[in-house]
């Protein structure tokens, strides 16, 4: 085992010292101290804002620290740059994909160091070497395949075989899962394994808890921009951990099971179709019902939604209390009563460059008026309301609504389409993006709906939480249904089974690298 | 995060918080307009007389009165290039339909003429939001046909030369609306106020005007909050037709007809006024008395221009089209700062 060759007298690759950073008069980063050890997977975990990804960059050269310093292999020393931690051995696999979608795996690979016989490129050399480079990931990939047509999951991989391409002692993961389907992400884990067996140094950034416990040797808890632990990974359990980030006990994540209410049939979809996304979907939805929608990313399940409260075309029965309705625009859906909270909260929830009332009362504006205007006073009582009802924590009333955080932007999305007095709510993607604290909460709304009475339909790529605040969850695969379970069944592989259509995990394990 | 302290009523902020919430696009036009005012003074000493300011107020009233209706559409994301042509073309109607003697009473006459000069714009707008809405096609497209469209028919309809009222009579009841004085002020700055007053309000204060301003700020926001947005939009067009078509009813009283050159570059006029008043191109900000401003900010420059003798008056397109370049350049680095 890795960790039982990290002693106390080996020497760390890269060690930290006092480091902080401050942006202005803001020190989001106070007094680090970290050690990363050769052939040691070493976790940094911390909610959104802790720090984490200030701290990546510091170490990687992204950043100068304001104070404090880091040393490689025992050398202190300040980089000029990536360019320059590059040069010694640190690399940055980064969270979002910084690839060219038109241009080839190889070329890519070797983007801005292409291998030169004068003025040409040795296009052949080029690709077998990538090609080299990615079956030592374990992953077979066409190095003269497009970019584009990838998965997500290949395109990580191509990611980190171009990172791993200039020789390096230690590896940053900036979030490499955040994208990534189970099956995915473990594959991952064995190429992060890989690496710490060679004797690699792994820094490995994650919100991801149960996948931090499988992987990491050693954990670096951060809050508030400050370290609160180091420790082995062994034995630290999820709720644990997340009780190091948040500061307080969040072992009851989920609310409790409510009641089920009268079982009153509120939205019945029937063999209902979006052109091309979605096609031979029925199901209903009860008061009171928290009915979830699981499914891969691209499954459908958000076109869906988008048709049955009309911003996108559709064909197919839609009833309300048995009321056979059609909506053109989501005006029309949200005087019937059903409104839809977008995944993409930055592009289509919010106006990120208007302010906090604005965006609140954009839906509804026609009940804040007094004769032709606007009544600002009103406005600004429902946003009294708004931020006590759903604890939105803003600084000033003033801020944009770009400038809250997400989980505070995931409010102010709530309260506004709250304000439509709906009785049937989809939320896509409630949490993502979103802080452990926080999502706590947003699962207590959600509840709250459901209690009040409401019809709730929530759209996860987490299965965890749907599988803790949903009734019965409804599996789509390719624009189709492919499963409902409830009950005892709502388990992650029985999710995860009907979402790919494959009946094994070997089965599916051979499909990745077909 | 230093955010998740909830906000309180009354609370305080230091010197330099409102310093750099103050909204410097805002501001920088009509400081731009002070130092434009020292300069023409520096270059000739009548230039602040009260007499040469309020004829310069009233020389830019008609780009003034059109970029107010520009800013509508700028700021719900769209753009019109088909104005300087539409003032010809609706120029040219209500002289037509006033030479058509329909009517023996002249004040009533002056009066229908004016109710079709405004409908007129509001159906060219009307033909250019619906063809950009329900078409999908761009903006800068849709109004640069519509543009040579609205030339070409009034050329047409002129039979090649210009459309001129026939009535001397018909002059003299026009007239005082170019050069009539109310309080001391020429009428076509009343016009101005008035446009900017109606303008401000429905921008700012009514939910339309709330509308245009997410439209533009970010089109799928406002879809997904059940914003009608091309309904908004088509509706921007429609004022920016009425504004063309006030600016119409100021316009032809001064010369008396339409001709080949009316309205020529107006619609670059227009967007200069209206990004140099601060407007964002891009949409989702709209301000009226800067587009007003703005206006008044190109007169001033060719009015320096005829004042000295720095630059040739010929160049004054050179130097207008000079501007807006520059102004893009500087609102730029204001949102860089900002």
């Amino acid at each position: 085992m890795a960790r039982d060759a990290i002693s106390e007298e080996s020497m760390p690759v890269l060690e930290a010292r006092g480091l902080a950073k401050s942006f202005g008069p803001v020190e989001v980063l106070s007094d680090i101290d970290l050690a990363l050890y050769p052939g040691e997977v070493h976790a940094i975990i911390g909610e959104n804002g802790a720090g984490k990804s200030t701290l990546m960059k510091l170490m990687a050269g992204h950043l100068a620290p304001s104070r404090g310093s880091i040393s490689l292999e025992g050398e202190t020393l300040r980089f000029s740059g990536p360019v320059d931690a590059e040069k010694r051995g640190i690399v940055l696999v980064h969270q979002e994909i910084l690839l060219a979608p038109h241009r080839t795996v190889a070329q890519n690979i070797f983007l801005g160091r292409e291998l030169k016989r004068g003025f040409l490129t040795r296009d052949g050399e080029m690709n077998r070497l990538a090609a080299a480079a990615l079956s030592d990931l374990g992953a077979e990939i066409d190095p003269r395949a497009v970019v584009a047509s990838l998965s997500i999951a290949k395109r990580q991989l191509v990611q980190i075989a171009r990172a791993l391409q200039v020789p390096h002692k230690a590896v940053i993961f900036d979030e490499p899962t955040a994208a990534l389907t189970p099956f995915e992400t473990e594959a991952l884990l064995k190429v992060i394994r890989d690496l710490r067996d060679r004797g690699i140094a792994v820094l490995y950034i994650s919100h991801r808890l149960p996948e931090v416990g499988a992987i990491a040797d050693r954990v670096t808890v951060l809050r508030d921009g400050r370290r609160v632990t180091t420790r082995s990974a062994e034995g630290l359990e999820p709720v644990e951990m997340a009780r190091l980030m948040v500061g307080r006990d969040v072992s009851q994540l989920y609310p409790e099971r409510h009641v089920r209410a009268g079982r009153e049939m509120l939205l019945s979809v029937e063999n209902f179709e979006v052109p091309g996304l979605a096609a031979n979907i029925s199901f209903t939805l009860h008061r009171g019902e928290i009915l979830g929608f699981a499914g891969l990313i691209g499954a459908g399940r958000t076109e869906l939604m988008e048709g049955i409260v009309g911003l996108r075309p559709s064909h197919g029965t839609l009833r309300i209390k048995d009321r056979p309705t059609r909506f053109s625009s989501a005006d029309q859906s949200m005087k019937a009563g059903i409104v839809y909270l977008s995944e993409d909260r930055k592009g289509k929830g919010l106006l990120l460059d208007k302010t906090l009332a604005t965006n609140l009362t954009l839906a509804t504006l026609s009940r804040f008026t007094r004769g032709p205007m606007v009544d600002g006073r009103r406005e600004n009582a429902a946003l009294d309301k708004a931020f006590t009802d759903f604890d939105i924590r803003a600084r000033r009333r003033s801020l944009l609504a770009g400038q809250l955080s997400g989980g505070n932007q995931q409010k102010l999305l709530l309260a506004k389409m709250m304000l439509a007095d709906p009785k049937i709510v989809i939320i896509d993607e409630p949490t993502r993006g979103i802080d452990i604290g926080t999502k706590e909460q947003i699962y207590r709304f959600i509840a709250e709906l459901a209690e009040a009475g409401k019809g709730v339909i929530v759209v996860s790529s987490e299965m965890q939480e749907l599988i803790g605040i949903c009734e019965r969850i409804i599996v789509m695969r390719g624009g189709r249904m492919a499963g409902e379970v409830t009950g005892e069944a709502m388990t992650e592989d029985e999710i995860v089974m009907r979402a790919t259509g494959v009946e094994s995990v070997e089965e599916i394990e051979g499909a990745m690298h077909a | 995060m230093s955010e998740e302290t909830v906000a309180r009523p009354g609370e305080t902020r230091s010197f330099g918080q409102r310093l750099r919430e103050t909204d410097l696009a805002g501001i920088a036009p009509f400081v731009a307009l002070a130092l434009l005012m020292v300069l023409g003074y520096v270059v000739n000493e009548n230039f602040l007389s009260v007499n040469n300011l309020l004829n310069v107020a009233t020389r830019c009233s008609f780009i003034a009165i059109i970029a107010v209706g520009a800013t509508f559409v700028i700021s719900a994301g769209g753009l019109d290039l088909s104005v300087g042509s539409m003032t010809a073309f609706v120029a040219g109607i209500m002289i037509l339909f006033m030479n058509g003697g329909y009517m023996a009473d002249g004040v009533g006459l002056v009066a229908v003429a004016i109710l079709v000069a405004i409908g007129t714009g509001a159906l060219s707008g009307l033909l250019n939001g619906t063809v950009t809405t329900l078409g999908r096609i761009e903006p800068f497209i849709v109004t640069l046909g519509t543009m040579a469209i609205f030339r070409s028919v009034t050329v047409w309809l002129a039979d090649g030369g210009s459309i001129a009222i026939s009535s001397s009579t018909m002059r003299s009841y026009l007239r005082p609306i170019y050069t009539g004085e109310i309080l001391g002020l020429p009428v076509p700055v009343w016009i101005i106020l008035a446009v900017g007053l109606v303008g401000a309000f429905v921008l700012y204060k009514t939910p339309f005007g709330r509308h245009v301003l997410a439209v533009g700020s970010n089109e799928e926001v406002a879809r997904y909050s059940g914003v009608s947005v091309s309904r908004v939009r088509a509706l921007t067009y429609v004022i920016q037709g009425v504004c063309v078509a006030i600016a119409v009813v100021v316009y032809v009283p001064r010369l008396g007809a339409s001709t080949t050159t009316t309205g020529l570059l107006w619609e670059l006029q227009a967007i200069t006024a209206v990004v140099i008043g601060g407007t964002a191109l891009r949409g989702g900000v709209g301000r009226i008395w800067g587009s007003i401003c703005g206006a008044f900010m190109l007169e001033i420059v060719g009015n320096i221009m005829v004042l000295s003798n720095f630059v040739s008056e010929y160049l004054i397109g050179a130097v207008q089209g000079a501007i807006i370049i520059v102004a893009m350049l500087m609102q730029r680095s204001l949102m860089r700062k900002g």
